[in-house]
């Protein structure tokens, strides 16, 4: 595997991205629409639900930021170059599947994890400073810090492995952008329910949470690059 | 053999010519994109690819280049045989401009060719990139975002960007396709620079004349190779030589003049004109001008008729309807 070439994609990728107003916007605005309810909430309520809000697990909440923001990115990846005619040059050159792959991969986890740190920076930021200090205590617990830093980047490769696979197999951007969310959800499901506690936080829940997404990051990473057919995406007659 | 070789093996033992085609074939489930393709192409040679629509010729590219597997036949090129564990190696040696030029329009000509100088790890990538520029005068335009260039422009990125990695087999499909009169003359210019720096280029084209003007050979393909060779060649094997002949006025017996002629193989009176088969038309026709000047007729020219190379194409190729198109 070439680092250089990884790095042109990945180079290539960002600079796109910063061209792009309408990716910057898409990033930007799901975080926000996201966040924005609960921290409100949070805001507004007084002392009294802090009782309430220390038997959940608000802050985990936020883990549906990293699922949801690298779909966008993703599923954008091949059938865009498709779609603008880019894909065969870059195929025409030497470099691998992997390495394409894995350039374009970097591309949206860098900046959607950074987003997802940025976001939950911002929510236990606003929380501490501005909410009432019971709140802030029941709400912002060092565990789920913790979870934050480690799942973040779990559920955000996960997500991206998806969405560049949901690219590579289908023909039109818009499509592959709603499958790649609506792919994202059972993740976001699943980290809604062990914020409210219907799924118990435990250490034993994290660690075979934290084991399953590795899993399932591997396999993913292999059924994209399976999916991945040269012949295919330039003839489309597979 | 499966399309998109990503292996990166050792390079074997280098074959005499740069491209060579034996019996490919590429079928799409029941469709036939073309079949039983065999051809070689020497190095250096500026080698041309003609045919309708259709008919197989960007396939055919494609597999040459890595990006599509033959369902059947071998090839080798730039000296390395077609096989996936050579995919790497091969891309690596070879570049192709694809007839639409794939540039990413948000990014700078700059950036475009950056990418592509990573793409192919070149050495010095900023110079290369500042050479290829210079190549096709673009090098003012490099800080331009590429949507911001006309068509022809955006052309002449694309030819830059193949040359960023100093091809051995530059394939070219429809390089002109878009530009103006002196756009497509300095492409010309280029492909004859490239051609005395030993580059084998391999031009595909629905031009004839540019393919004639260009070309050291040419293959015309429909689905199966229709013919193979030099133009001068071609028209030689399809068409017989023939000298046309106008006369102020009709000659009274014709027969008797210019039957028996030495290299005249037969004649037909064409109403204004005589049409003479020839063997050499160099010979013929001094005994021709000498045969009606003794019968006192009044010449007014005797001609070689020359047939283009449009003349064979559509002798080859015109004739047989329309061709599938994917």
């Amino acid at each position: 595997m070439s680092t250089r070439r990884v790095q042109a994609v990945f180079r290539k990728e960002l600079r796109e991205y910063r061209r792009n107003g309408a990716i910057i916007v898409t990033m930007a605005v799901i975080p926000i629409v996201f966040v924005v309810q609960p921290l409100v909430a949070l805001l507004v309520a007084s002392g009294k639900a802090s009782r309430a809000l220390a038997h959940q697990n608000l802050l985990l909440y936020v883990l549906a930021v990293p699922a949801i923001v690298p779909a966008t990115l993703a599923s954008y990846a091949v059938v865009g170059e498709r779609q603008q005619g880019t894909l065969e040059p870059v195929l025409t050159s030497p470099v691998r599947r992997e390495e394409f792959l894995l350039g374009k991969a970097l591309a949206a986890f860098v900046p959607s994890v950074g987003i997802s740190y940025a976001v939950v920076g911002v929510f236990i930021a606003v929380v501490e400073l501005f909410a009432d200090a019971g709140i802030a205590h029941a709400v912002i617990r060092g565990p789920e810090v913790v979870a934050q830093v480690v799942f973040t980047p779990l559920i955000a490769a996960l997500s991206i492995w998806v969405g560049i696979g949901i690219s590579a197999r289908t023909n039109d951007v818009r499509t592959a952008q709603q499958l790649a969310t609506l792919a994202s959800l059972p993740t976001v499901a699943g980290t809604s329910l062990i914020a409210y506690q219907v799924i118990p936080a435990t250490k034993s829940v994290a660690v075979a949470f934290g084991a399953a997404l590795v899993i399932l990051d591997r396999v993913g990473w292999r059924v994209t690059s399976a999916a991945f057919d040269r012949e295919r995406l330039i003839t489309n007659t597979k | 053999m499966t399309s998109g070789g990503d292996g990166d093996a050792p390079a074997p033992a280098r074959s005499a010519a740069a491209i060579s085609a034996q019996a490919l074939t590429k079928r799409f489930g029941e469709r036939t994109a073309y079949q039983d393709v065999s051809f070689e192409v020497g190095q250096g040679e500026v080698f041309g690819f003609l045919g309708p629509n259709g008919a197989g010729k960007t396939t055919t590219v494609r597999t040459l280049g890595t990006l599509l597997a033959p369902t059947s036949g071998s090839a080798t090129v730039a000296g390395l045989p077609l096989v996936p564990e050579n995919g790497v190696e091969i891309r690596r040696r070879i570049s192709i401009m694809p007839e639409s030029p794939g540039l990413y329009l948000r990014l700078s000509v700059e950036d475009n060719l950056a990418c592509f100088a990573d793409l192919y790890e070149v050495p010095k990538p900023r110079e290369r990139i500042h050479a290829a520029l210079r190549t096709v005068n673009l090098l003012d335009r490099s800080r331009d975002a590429c949507g911001a260039l006309s068509k022809g422009l955006r052309q002449r990125v694309a030819l830059a960007r193949a040359l960023l990695n100093d091809p051995e087999v530059l394939f070219l499909d429809e390089p002109t396709s878009g530009l103006d009169p002196v756009a497509a003359r300095d492409v010309y210019e280029l492909i004859g620079d490239l051609r005395g720096r030993g580059v084998t280029i391999f031009l595909t084209t629905h031009r004839l004349e540019e393919a004639e003007r260009l070309c050291d050979r040419v293959a015309i393909l429909n689905t199966t190779l229709r013919t193979i060779g030099r133009p001068d060649e071609l028209r030689d094997r399809l068409f017989a030589k023939t000298l046309t002949v106008r006369t102020a006025a009709p000659l009274p017996d014709p027969a008797c003049v210019l039957a028996g002629l030495p290299g005249v193989d037969g004649w037909r009176d064409d109403g204004a004109q005589y049409v003479l088969s020839v063997t050499e038309p160099s010979l013929a026709a001094p005994a021709v001008a000498r045969a009606l000047v003794a019968a006192g007729a009044d010449i007014l020219s005797i001609g070689e008729s020359r047939h283009s190379l449009e003349d064979v194409y559509l002798e080859l190729v015109a004739d047989e309807g329309a061709p599938r198109t994917w």
